[in-house]
């Protein structure tokens, strides 16, 4: 570890602290329908949406209303995808000519997307045209983010209504998020990115003959602005198959930090919208806090693991951290930064190859996605799987200073821990029993890229990654008929049976009568709170995942130190 | 129930309108307006041929030039339309294998130099990597000056010269071009 | 007023572990192994399932004569008592309250009522048999047959099989002190009773089921908390059901009866084990302070209450007020006046006459006159709000409340009022100002204080210190008022209340989002009682307020509330406690199973075992036994519940993370640590 990269991450930090309340009080001021900066501009163009949607702005939804709205867009966004993705051979913007993808592959990409996990399977910059990139990928990063925003947002007016029956509109929510939030700051960072070298052209690839005589085929594409909303909305899933790790997604370290910081931007300003919702900024910063503590922990060790570097390599002579599968650009600071930002998230972009990464690194990875993605977390996903541990959190804490558990004044009953409880269980049930049949049959242990703990890691690191709708992988893990199903399916489970009952959560919240904070009730934004919060996040995650986390990267590690190789 | 149906199908229509077309084309007309050499792929011509992409390493062959990272993208290595890492973990056998035969074939080549740099024995991660440090730079000179019969000094200064440190001192790590220092090496005369 | 025994006399200081009742539960233990019963703690379900399951493993090895046989039958037998020190837990808890339901039983031994039929008559029937609306009679020396309101009548009733209370108290017929209840003793006079309830609904019957737990119906925060731990529960069936997979993986076969103590070791099984015992000893602790709670819902919801009202008479101050001080009017001799202040109230046989003889007395030295001869005595009535004496020499003299006063002397004149300030001042003061006049004349005024009960502000302070609100409920005049509730240390108070003021202020701070607790005694009280969210009755008081409220005083003591208050808080803190330690728990329980687990797979592992347990067998048997053990060892801690103090949630959040979290882990890295070390010395593990 050196200074500098400490300093790195310390800068980015920096600016993260600074960003999250200007955007987070934005976005407080766009979901309460306050007039912004860029209403001028965009006022006009949301009255539109709303004209040609056939959408009432006033149509105040049930937390029932809301999630049918939200299923309902996200059925047709995903038939648009896969249809797009299963015919995109016959339809223009293909200079490639690249085929119409296998109804396997489709399914699983427009899940992925759909749940904004953005698994790649697909090898964008050989399987994908100009068009799916553009109006399916892209276009799914905008919409899947602004569905997450929307959620996290209405599950917020739920916990902090006064006594209410409505979360809001659902089609307003989403319209909001997309264009006031999501689209001026990527096409903002879009513009940069075409500054610092990432193509934007619709072109055919071009071959061409290097000097020392080989020839080298060089991609193009719509990539600039695909990449900016990728990392914005925790999105991921990249333009070409290395994701940002290579030159074409991110090619100078300006870029590297630009998307490291976007990735975090959201998920960390809307705890400050939450905040300010709540009344109490307090509250808001309680998270960050939270969120903070877990972020730089995570960053301490994953940059300590790759910086001591591989002891195999150190035996043979060569000294150094662990360099493979990272570009020479970011180094390994630079490496752990982003990819500690992007599995803490759930965006699940890397710079650099998780599979290659040191035991503990990749663990570090693997326990961000197990903990729920709620450091910083996923637009939207992230706040509103945190304010789930702050339910279960409150609940204990509330009894054990002896009241029922209150949260921001709202009573937290049977029905509130039932909900969160039926959130919590899904990680568990869609990371461990696929993990389990994967290894019991020959499908699910066939495309292994390693072989011994990291075998198994690959696969616990796939259901785990899906499952927090992640996307990153340790992509030595090929795909097959089994996961392209089974993943996909984890996907759906980890995205919905997550969303839904935070949404139920909030509706049965909404409707409580809010009781005053006295006393005798603990606050939800001291010191106190958040050692215990985060003390809940660590103990739950580990409980859940220390024995079979202790089979993959644990073992991988004391085996590799005691010199083993598979 | 079917009314979230037709409103759902409207929306996506309208906001693949947007986002799917209207932005990236209109982020590529900025582009080409303000960074057109970059916004088509940063292209590197000497006299009229396009010999590669600025951003993009590229296979170099023979002692004449500065070579780049191992690579795993494609059969050959630095296959922009096959990018990736060898996904091999750090136990490995086959990684391990693999790092062994490049030292070996590394310290044939540059027999006055003892073991190579880290990077220069592990793949990158996108396997297009244009950098290198200016270590492993450092580590090829000899050989190089030597197939060029250049004197070493100039080599060293020239990769100095071609050294990019970090951005505002702090951010990724000092790098090489491998393109740019070659393209300045065959200058070099 | 008779003095009861303090509250603090009165919670028996029982052992916890009294012979009598560790023998019954000690056998109940094993009857509760009934799997209709294990079914209703989903917790403990897992571990007799497992504990059947290993057994059966143990008994194929046994007669096949492979595996680890030894082992497999330790492991079993410690589940079993892991299964069996919940049940003792629960046994326990529930056989202090059987103890006292027999002895309540005893007095329920079939009494003979008297009841009196339409016409007059009256039939001797079996009291089981007497239904609400029945009218009986009751003489003394005979056992009131069932619950029920005096309607003609006055006697002494001897309450003591319910209360343990000795001193008889008076019940008469109309208003508050009307109640009587089934079981009582009737010591002198005879009444007349109507019956209020049906057979099997008595107040001791509904005691009885009560003290039995029979009824006990999950509260609401153990139903969330019961939620909790099954979720817990399922999420470990799932880590230790998808190891054995794992394992294979790995090329490891794990044996079931490892398996099934990991998972019995993860699962909550110390809070599991508990729940039902902490929540029939928190009914427990109420009843012990001889308060009858009709649900474990009121003695939780007590825990929450954010305002507490409480009567001034009787609960801040002591019923009577005694006069403090004599001012006498400008230009009067004060001599006289005071003389004429004696003479008033010496027929006056309230406590505050009685108090103003002392203290005119007090200030006249000896020169203590008798009433003369020929005197009249007139009354204090409601209608005149006055009291006084009219002379045999024809002189009158009243003292009473000021306005009434003043009204009085414009019969004789100008009915000018010289001490109209004073007046002003002295209830400022929160004192109770009286005008006493001559002939029409204002001679003095007599400032009544009231006398506050020792140690209330302290308590008060106690209730802030936990975060409730206390509002004191007077009909004094606002004056007066506010300065008794300076005094007392209240935080807030309703003057000038009637009924439907108490009933608007509970609305109104309800709607605030407060939860409010009362107490009360009369029939004007019920409403406010039952729109309250904790009403507390006072067992003096009529059937209609009991009826109301959801808990009882046999004590009749309106403080009582605060007790209960920090019952219910400790109620659920004791259980949040131990949550948190049976969480914390299980890190150490896998530092010490896991090396054991993937020890065989992977030697490297050997690492993880930080404990350095001498033995894969050691370890996972010193988990389990560590895991049975500690169920027993805080077996005190859930029935007398965590220590309570008052203080606030941040504070009480703090402590309790620390002893419980941070304790409840590292506790048991000691424990399995010692039991390891332990079973070596024995060479009870290979």
């Amino acid at each position: 570890m050196s200074l500098t990269g400490w300093l790195q991450a310390a800068l980015v930090f920096g600016a993260l602290l600074a960003l999250t309340k200007p955007l987070g009080s934005y976005m407080f001021a766009v979901f309460t329908g306050r007039r912004t900066r860029l209403s001028p501009v965009l006022a006009p163009v949301e009255a539109a949406i709303y004209r040609l949607g056939g959408v009432g702005v006033d149509d105040e939804m049930s937390w029932q209303r809301y999630t049918f709205a939200m299923l309902a867009f996200s059925a047709i966004s995903f038939f648009y995808l896969f249809v797009l993705l299963l015919v995109q051979g016959w339809l223009p913007l293909n200079p490639q000519h690249f085929p119409n993808l296998s109804p396997g592959l489709a399914w699983n990409t427009a899940i992925s997307f759909l749940t904004n996990t953005n698994w790649q399977f697909y090898a964008g910059e050989s399987t994908l045209s100009y068009l799916s990139q553009m109006a399916g990928l892209a276009w799914h990063n905008f919409v899947s983010a602004g569905v997450g925003i929307a959620i996290a947002i209405a599950v917020v007016r739920g916990i902090t209504a006064k006594t209410a029956t409505t979360l809001g509109s659902f089609w307003v929510d989403l319209t909001r998020a997309c264009l006031y939030v999501l689209l001026p700051i990527s096409a903002a960072l879009a513009i940069v990115y075409v500054a610092q070298g990432i193509p934007q052209n619709f072109t055919p690839y071009r071959t061409v003959a290097t000097i020392s005589g080989g020839r080298q085929t060089i991609t193009g594409g719509p990539m600039a602005s695909q990449e900016a909303i990728k990392d914005l909305g925790t999105n991921g899933g990249g333009f070409v198959n290395a994701n940002s790790a290579s030159p074409n997604e991110n090619p100078t370290p300006l870029t590297n930090v630009l998307e490291v910081l976007s990735i975090l931007l959201i998920g960390a300003s809307l705890t400050y919208t939450y905040g300010k919702m709540a009344g109490d900024t307090g509250q808001g910063w309680a998270l960050f806090a939270a969120m903070s503590v877990l972020f730089v922990i995570g960053f301490g060790v994953m940059y300590h693991a790759e910086a001591a570097g591989n002891p195999l390599l150190h035996h043979l002579g060569v000294r150094g951290g662990n360099m493979v599968g990272k570009e020479s650009r970011f180094g390994i600071a630079g490496s752990a930064l982003f990819d500690e930002a992007s599995t803490a998230t759930s965006c699940g972009a890397v710079n650099a190859m998780l599979d290659s990464f040191m035991p503990l690194g990749g663990l570090v990875a693997m326990v961000n996605l197990q903990l729920g993605e709620v450091v910083f977390g996923g637009v939207g996903s992230g706040l509103y799987g945190m304010l789930e541990f702050v339910v279960l959190t409150v609940f204990i804490a509330g009894l054990m200073v002896g009241r029922t558990p209150e949260l921001l004044g709202k009573k937290i009953e049977r029905r509130e821990v039932q909900l969160a409880l039926l959130a919590f269980l899904v990680t568990p049930l869609m990371v461990l029993v696929p993990t389990a049949i994967a290894v019991l049959i020959p499908a699910g242990t066939a495309t292994l890229g390693n072989s011994g703990p990291h075998g198994f890691s690959e696969i616990l690191y796939a259901f785990t990654s899906a499952n927090a709708n992640n996307g990153s992988a340790f992509a030595g893990l090929g795909d097959n008929r089994f996961f392209n199903i089974s993943t996909g399916i984890v996907m759906f489970f980890g995205r919905f049976f997550m969303a839904i009952p935070l949404l139920a959560l909030a509706g049965s919240l909404a409707e409580k009568k809010k009781v005053v904070a006295g006393r005798g009730t603990f606050s939800t934004s001291s010191t106190t709170f958040v050692v215990l919060l985060i003390g809940t996040i660590l103990i739950v995650g580990a409980l859940t995942f220390l024995p079979v986390d202790a089979l993959g990267p644990i073992a991988d590690h004391y085996l590799l130190h005691s010199g083993r190789t598979f | 129930m079917s009314k979230h149906f037709w409103t759902a199908l409207r929306m996506t229509a309208i906001s693949v309108v947007i986002f799917g077309f209207c932005y990236p084309i209109a982020i590529w007309g900025i582009g080409r307006a303000a960074f057109s050499w970059q916004s088509s792929g940063s292209y590197v011509r000497v006299g009229d041929r396009i010999v590669g992409s600025a951003i993009v390493g590229q296979l170099w062959r023979g002692a004449r030039y500065f070579h780049g990272r191992p690579s795993a993208a494609g059969k050959e290595g630095y296959d922009p339309t096959a990018t990736g890492g060898s996904n091999l973990g750090p136990d490995s056998k086959i990684l391990l294998a693999r790092e062994v035969r490049s030292i070996a074939r590394l310290q044939r080549s540059n027999p006055t130099v003892g073991t190579p740099p880290v990077d220069l024995v592990t793949d990158s991660g996108s396997g297009i990597d244009p950098d290198i440090s200016p270590a492993d730079a450092r580590y090829q000179a000899p050989r190089v000056a030597a197939a060029r019969k250049l004197a070493l000094d100039r080599v060293l200064a020239l990769i100095s010269k071609e050294t990019h440190g970090r951005t505002l001192g702090i951010l990724g790590e000092p790098r090489i071009n491998v393109l740019a220092l070659n393209l300045a090496l065959d200058r070099l005369r | 007023m008779p003095h009861r025994r303090s509250s603090a006399q009165h919670s028996q200081v029982r052992p916890l572990f009294e012979y009598a009742i560790v023998r019954r539960a000690f056998l109940d233990a094993f009857a509760k192994l009934d799997p209709r019963v294990q079914l209703r703690n989903p917790v403990m379900f897992v571990v007799a399932v497992g504990a059947l399951l290993t057994t059966a493993f143990w008994l194929r090895d046994f007669f096949t004569h492979g595996g680890a046989v030894g082992f497999d039958f330790a492991i079993a037998a410690w589940l079993w008592f892991t299964v069996l020190f919940a049940n003792f837990a629960e046994a326990v808890a529930e056989g202090r309250g059987k103890a006292q339901a027999e002895h309540l039983r005893r007095t329920k031994s079939d009494t003979i009522a008297r009841r009196r039929t339409p016409d007059g008559a009256i039939e001797e029937i079996s009291a089981s048999r007497l239904r609400r609306g029945d009218v009986v009679v009751v003489d003394a020396g005979e056992i009131v047959p069932g619950d029920g309101d005096i309607v003609e009548g006055a006697a002494t009733i001897d309450e003591s099989a319910i209360t343990g209370e000795s001193a008889p108290v008076v019940r008469e017929a109309g208003g508050d002190r009307s109640a009587v209840t089934g079981g009582t003793r009737v010591l002198s006079d005879s009444i007349v009773v109507r019956i209020a309830t049906n057979p099997g609904e008595s107040f001791l019957d509904r005691m009885i089921a009560l003290v039995e737990g029979a009824q006990r119906q999950k509260t609401p925060n153990e139903i969330a908390l019961s939620i909790l731990l099954s979720a817990l529960t399922i999420v470990f069936v799932l880590v230790v059901a998808t190891l054995s997979p794992f394992l294979s993986f790995t090329g490891t076969h794990a044996s079931t009866v490892v398996l099934v103590a990991l998972l019995v070791c993860l699962i909550p099984t110390t809070i599991g084990g508990l729940l039902s015992a902490i929540g029939i000893a928190g009914m427990d602790r109420v009843m012990q302070r001889n308060v009858l709670a009709t649900s474990g819902r009121a003695v939780e919801a007590s825990g929450d209450v954010d305002t507490l009202l409480l009567d001034k008479t009787g609960t801040i101050t002591l019923g009577n007020r005694q006069a403090s001080e004599i001012l006498v009017a400008p230009g009067c001799d004060a001599e006289a006046a005071r003389l004429a202040a004696l003479l008033s109230s010496l027929s006056d046989e309230t406590p505050e006459g009685r108090s103003l003889i002392t203290l005119a007395r007090s200030l006249l030295g000896e020169a203590s006159e008798n009433i003369p001869e020929g005197s009249t005595f007139v009354p204090f009535s409601a209608y005149t709000r006055m009291s006084g004496v009219d002379l045999p020499d024809g002189r009158k003299i009243r003292k009473g409340a000021p306005d009434s006063v003043v009204t009085w002397c414009k019969e004789f004149g100008p009915g000018r009022n010289p001490l109209a300030g004073e007046v002003e001042r002295v209830a400022r003061r929160g004192e109770t100002p009286l005008l006493l006049a001559v002939d029409g004349e204002i001679v003095a005024l007599i400032a009544l204080k009231d006398i506050l009960k020792p140690m209330m502000s302290e308590r008060f302070a106690r209730l802030r210190a936990m975060g409730i609100r206390t509002v004191m409920i007077t009909g004094d005049n606002p004056l007066t008022a506010a300065a008794i509730a300076k005094e007392a240390g209240v935080d807030d108070f309703l003057a000038e209340a009637t009924p439907e003021a108490k009933m608007n202020l509970i609305k109104r701070e309800q709607s605030a989002g407060r939860l409010v607790a009362m107490t009360g005694d009369g029939t004007n009280d019920a409403p406010a009682l039952a729109q309250a969210d904790v009403g507390v009755a006072m067992n003096s008081g009529t059937q209609a307020a009991k009826e109301a409220a959801n808990m009882i005083d046999l004590d009749s003591d309106p403080t009582k509330l605060i007790e209960v208050v920090e019952i219910g808080k400790q109620l659920l803190m004791t259980r949040g406690a131990l949550t948190t330690f049976s969480i914390a728990n299980d890190v150490a329980k896998y530092f010490a199973i896991l090396p054991a687990l993937f020890i065989s797979s992977y030697p490297a592992m050997a690492a993880l075992n930080i404990m350095h347990l001498a033995t894969p067998q050691s370890a996972i048997l010193s988990a389990i036994i560590f895991n049975a053990l500690i169920i027993i060892a805080l077996i005190p801690l859930a029935i007398r519940g965590v220590r309570y103090e008052p203080r606030g949630a941040a504070v009480a959040l703090r402590t309790n993370v620390l002893i419980y979290g941070l304790g409840g882990v590292i506790v048991p890295f000691v424990g399995i640590k010692a039991i390891d070390l332990l079973l070596q010395a024995l060479h009870l593990a290979g």
